[in-house]
């Protein structure tokens, strides 16, 4: 906007239509390739697809070991490991789903990769910072597997402390890992904030910003001011082993309970950076596919900044049972229960955008669907173990598991799948079975139920969780939910099947397959390098499918400092069109 | 920000995903404030702990306070003021595109900087003399407490992070001065110089805190 | 869903428990007709479907936010009771102290008598458990009566419960406290009041009628030695007792030693002064637990695993 300004005269530029170009010959994968040209590249749309796969990879792994103690517990005792190979195994579950996953996995993957193209900016603010902050979580993942081959880690992926201060294994080497980890989680959250706040083009203000964008917004948020906390927990667990510095370790006249604050003071927020940005993919795979205005925009905008804010102050909630005074321990109860409103307002928002749309029921609104369901029972549930007497009876049992399972899995993960279905045609330029899919998608649901629905009720008579062996009574339930997890496995494994098939053989996306009025179907599939050919110019919301595509598609052909030199600028001495 | 003239000759630093010089210099410093935010929150966790163990253990940190030589810790804070005077001088050298005064300022910074890490050197040096070593390796028994290992592990951690911090801010100077060398820097363009800045006063303001924290406990 | 309810508290935390899973299932279904419903009833019948601008609905917005509001706080209140009710111990109850090891629980009565992995109370009768861990950080869980605390070191934390019926219950450590935190296991048995002082009075001396090898048999178990030695020899947390008597030990550090009754002893006594090769240093030690003629027996049953 400044270039119109600087200048004493007032500049008048043409906005005109773009359409965007169907099938195109170049796009932003095949301009620069060659494995150095990924290796160095700065886009964002690149650097998406690299934590894409990455992610993807660590899921794998994660879920293999996830297989391997569903396997372990289908009988009490020895089945095929001893105790101290399944703790390892169960911590490692725990590190690699949440850290290597989960939390770079909408932002880092997906959100890299679309939050420019929906805001109209040619790159996030800060493209080599973005780049660093890739290899900044590979050198953290080094980290992390290294610890693997060289002692393991068997503390759980809390790392409480007496025990992770003085049990052997190389504890250090991981903390160190996750340590690293983290800066790359600050870097993405910072480069997304400032690209928000200053990279918009003309006509996007903060009531026509996706609602995809408020919830990375709000998570970046989260991962600004909470991250860092791990770090220095981190840091101090790691010098509590090497030098001994005593402030956790009760031996050397520590605080183990203070231990606990520090790091649930990050790890509750956490899970909010974990679930915001699913919240965010679900308002626009919903209103896309009922092609319907979203209900109650700013009820959901601003419920993802309440969670995110009241997020920070609920901590204490992993620490009933723990040692902290009753007081303590009735606030936190009381703003747990408060933080759940803002979430039932979303899925009520959602349903209700729903009502009188027209429906298509494509993958990604089956996963969406999905989601609804399943977050809706973690949540619930998280409202029983918020609630302070039931919960002395329910921690640290299956119940627990559960739970966050339902929340991450049943949640985020369904939402990451609406996303990556969603947004396939965008970053691949192809589409993938329908069919194939959808059984995907069943057996995922399927498996997933199997699995973990009769951990409530292990949890609820008594089952604790990071068991290695366990009593009779809870044999058949463990049997059941390892069947499930094997369901699971299975539909992953198509996934991956029909994913890898459309990328070589899939039909060819159009720029816009599910008729989407958001910015991002206004360019190619696959995107061009540099996302728009224009600046787009915006004069309506993102959901307001009563206006006719063509209002979306409006931009001002301008020379951008070198490149497309040749391009047409048309200037022309009328009425500057007020947008 | 300065006359277009001199945006006309020097479009070389703007990137191609920014619109214009503008835009790129105020989101590299929206860019640093959201980082300072975070280097806030990362001291704020070792503040945390000071407080709780304060809070739990006040005759300890009144003792243990004694161990510090304020004097020296009331120089190297008059130091570090002086840096963050210094730099903001750098900054107005940049802004009025006199690159020899840049320079200059910028000199002046590294050395004050140095000579705060040249007295943190003299006092852990004295304190590991008498014994006072962080976590397990504490041996002074100069104080009647027993929980006197708790306080220096604090303290240590926490200048001694501060210190790192302060030798990334002088290598962050000491490329500022390569690149104002090489003509790279004008008053079009000083954004590194800026968020560099900006850095460090943080740096300052993090040992403001520290300074009465520890070391005038009474 | 629930274990029986054997507690004076448990019903209300079962009261409780069935009320938020009664509202979430009706929410639940709610919500599932609604997605299933609307998925049907709107399905998209052309390309050219328009739909209406529906973008608020303060009556329906307000209502879904305040009657959330309205059960959240019931529900907290009524868990908050129900907390304050499981946190205030009272004046009167019998105090039993609880150590939690690494990989045991010991429990201490009032006449210095020690009983590992049972504990032992009176039906009827509030009592108050006095805990703290010697190592790391365990968590005391008993679901019958749905009361549970962490165990933390250099600390006392407390708990109690009144029981209703006399029987049997579980205890579960429910910290992850290392290799065998889910062998941790330790049984509640609830005597009515008379079989309680019986119990209390002769504790220990049932022993005296029997022979040491039958004392040693019983104690091997009742002590939680089998948690990690195994009679049989297979490999678990310590060295299998089988064929333990008389053969050469080879350590981490320091000259062999045949296991005569000094070793035996001095394993007990003081487990962390030599470690056999290849296992860690996690024995906790029986000093104060066992006296001198238990280690007398223990040996004597030992000298028969061959």
């Amino acid at each position: 906007m400044a270039t119109e300004e600087s200048k004493a005269n007032v500049k008048r530029v043409q906005v005109k239509r773009f359409k965007p170009e169907e099938y195109p010959e170049k796009h932003y994968l095949n301009q620069e390739t060659g494995l150095w040209a990924w290796l160095t590249t700065v886009d964002h749309k690149k650097i998406g697809l690299m934590y894409l796969m990455s992610v993807a990879f660590f899921f794998f792994i994660g879920g293999m070991l996830a297989l391997l103690i569903r396997t372990e517990l289908l009988t009490p005792a020895r089945t095929f490991m001893d105790a101290d190979v399944y703790n390892q195994v169960f911590t490692l579950h725990g590190a690699i789903m949440i850290f290597f996953f989960l939390i770079p996995s909408v932002p880092a993957a997906l959100g890299n990769f679309i939050l420019p193209l929906q805001l109209g900016a040619k790159d996030v603010a800060f493209p080599r910072l973005n780049l660093a902050s890739f290899y900044i979580y590979v050198i953290g993942a080094l980290f992390t597997i290294t610890a693997i081959f060289t002692g393991g880690v068997d503390t759980g992926w809390t790392f409480y402390t007496p025990y992770s201060a003085t049990t052997g294994g190389s504890v250090m080497m991981m903390t160190m890992g996750v340590f690293i980890l983290g800066f790359s989680s600050i870097l993405t959250g910072l480069n997304f904030i400032v690209t928000i706040h200053k990279l918009r083009s003309p006509g996007i203000t903060w009531n026509r910003l996706p609602l995809n964008l408020w919830g990375l917004y709000a998570t970046s948020i989260i991962q600004i001011l909470a991250t860092p906390v791990l770090a220095i927990t981190l840091l101090l667990l790691t010098m509590e082993r090497a030098l001994g510095i005593g402030i956790f370790d009760p031996a050397l006249g520590g605080d183990p309970v203070l231990y606990q604050h520090f790091f649930w003071f990050y790890s509750h927020p956490a899970v909010y950076i974990m679930i915001v940005p699913g919240f965010g993919i679900i308002s626009e795979v919903i209103s896309t596919f009922s092609r319907k205005v979203i209900f109650g925009y700013w009820a959901i905008a601003l419920s993802s900044l309440a969670i995110a804010f009241i997020g920070f102050l609920v901590w204490g909630h992993h620490m009933f049972t723990a040692g902290q005074s009753s007081l303590a321990s009735m606030v936190f109860s009381f703003l747990t229960f408060l933080v759940g409103i803002p979430t039932g307002i979303k899925i009520f928002n959602w349903l209700a955008t729903m009502y009188r749309g027209s429906i298509d029921m494509k993958t990604p609104m089956l996963y969406a669907m999905v989601f609804l369901f399943l977050f809706t029972i973690g949540g619930f549930t998280g409202i029983m173990l918020g609630a302070l007497s039931v919960d002395v009876h329910l921690h640290d049992t299956y119940y627990v598991v559960a739970h966050f399972h339902y929340v991450m899995m049943g949640g985020m993960v369904m939402a990451f799948l609406a996303g990556l279905h969603y947004w396939w045609p965008k970053m691949f330029g192809r589409m993938y079975s329908e069919f194939w899919a959808k059984l995907s998608c069943g057996l995922v649901f399927i498996g997933f139920n199997m699995t973990f629905l009769p951990q409530f009720i292990m949890g609820a008579q008594g089952m604790p969780r990071r068991y290695f062996n366990y009593i009779d009574q809870f044999q058949s339930f463990h049997q059941f939910s390892t069947l499930g997890a094997y369901v699971m496995g299975v539909a992953f494994f198509i996934m991956a099947g029909y994913l890898f098939h459309s990328l070589r053989k899939g039909k060819r996306a159009a720029a816009n397959p599910w008729g989407s009025r958001a910015l991002e179907w206004q360019t190619s599939s696959p995107a061009p390098l540099h996302n728009f050919e224009h600046t787009p110019v915006i004069i309506n919301g993102p959901y307001d499918y009563h206006k006719p595509m063509s209002e979306f598609q409006l931009g001002i052909a301008t020379p951008h400092n070198d490149h497309h030199a040749d391009e047409n600028v048309s200037h022309t001495e009328s009425e500057k069109e007020q947008v | 920000m300065s006359e277009p003239s001199v945006i006309e000759e020097n479009k070389s630093h703007v990137l191609h995903h920014f619109i214009d010089s503008d835009q790129q210099f105020e989101a590299s410093k929206l860019g640093m404030w959201v980082f300072l935010v975070t280097e806030i929150l990362f001291f704020g966790g070792l503040f945390a702990a000071y407080i709780v163990y304060r809070a739990w253990y006040p005759d300890l940190y009144l003792q243990a306070s004694e161990e510090l030589n304020t004097f020296w810790g009331a120089v190297n804070t008059a130091v570090l003021i002086g840096s963050s005077l210094t730099v903001a001088m750098a900054i107005r050298s940049a802004q009025l595109n006199q690159i020899k005064g840049l320079i200059t300022n910028l000199y002046i910074t590294i050395g004050l900087a140095l000579t705060f890490m040249v007295i943190k050197y003299f006092e852990y040096a004295h304190k590991f003399e008498i014994g006072i070593l962080p976590g397990s390796y504490y041996s002074y028994e100069g104080i009647a407490h027993e929980k006197a290992n708790i306080f220096f592990s604090i303290y240590y951690m926490m200048t001694g992070l501060h210190g790192i911090h302060v030798l990334i801010g002088i290598g962050l100077m000491i490329w500022l001065v390569v690149k104002a060398k090489k003509n790279v820097l004008h008053s079009g363009y000083y954004t590194p110089v800026e968020i560099t800045g900006l850095y460090w006063h943080l740096v300052d303001v993090i040992w403001i805190f520290l300074f009465p924290l520890l070391y005038l406990i009474d | 869903m629930l274990p029986p309810a054997k507690s004076t508290l448990a019903a209300e935390t079962d009261a409780l428990f069935n009320f938020i899973n009664v509202t979430s299932i009706i929410l639940l279904i709610g919500i599932t007709i609604a997605i299933v419903f609307f998925a049907w009833k709107y399905r998209r019948r052309s390309e050219n479907d328009v739909t209406p601008v529906i973008t608020h609905n303060s009556k329906l917005e307000i209502t879904w936010s305040v009657i959330p509001l309205i059960l959240v706080l019931i529900v907290f209140g009524w868990g908050l009771s129900g907390y304050v009710n499981l946190t205030t111990i009272p004046d009167d109850a019998y105090e039993i102290r609880v150590v939690g090891k690494s990989w045991l629980w010991e429990f201490h009565y009032e006449t210095g008598h020690v009983s590992v992995n049972e504990l032992h109370v009176p039906v009827d009768r509030p009592v108050k458990l006095v805990m703290s861990s010697e190592d790391v950080i365990h968590s005391f869980y008993i679901p019958d009566f749905r009361i549970k605390r962490d165990v933390l070191p250099n600390r006392y934390s407390s708990v109690w419960f009144e029981a209703t019926e006399t029987g049997e219950s579980v205890i579960f450590c429910t910290e992850y406290c290392g290799m065998a935190h889910s062998d941790m296991l330790a049984t509640t048995i609830v005597h009515e009041q008379e079989e309680f002082d019986t119990w209390l009075a002769s504790a220990g001396s049932a022993d005296d009628n029997l022979s040491p090898l039958e004392l040693g048999e019983q104690l091997v178990t009742r002590n939680a030695c089998t948690t990690c030695h195994s009679m049989d020899g297979s490999i678990l947390q310590g060295p299998s007792f089988q064929g333990l008597w008389g053969s050469e030990r080879q350590f981490e550090e320091g000259d062999n030693v045949t296991a005569d009754e000094n070793y035996i002893r001095e394993s007990i006594l003081e487990p962390q002064a030599r470690i056999v090769e290849s296992y860690d240093p996690v024995m906790p030690t029986y000093a104060g637990t066992l006296d001198d003629r238990q280690i007398d027996a223990i040996i004597e049953y030992i000298k028969t695993l061959e």
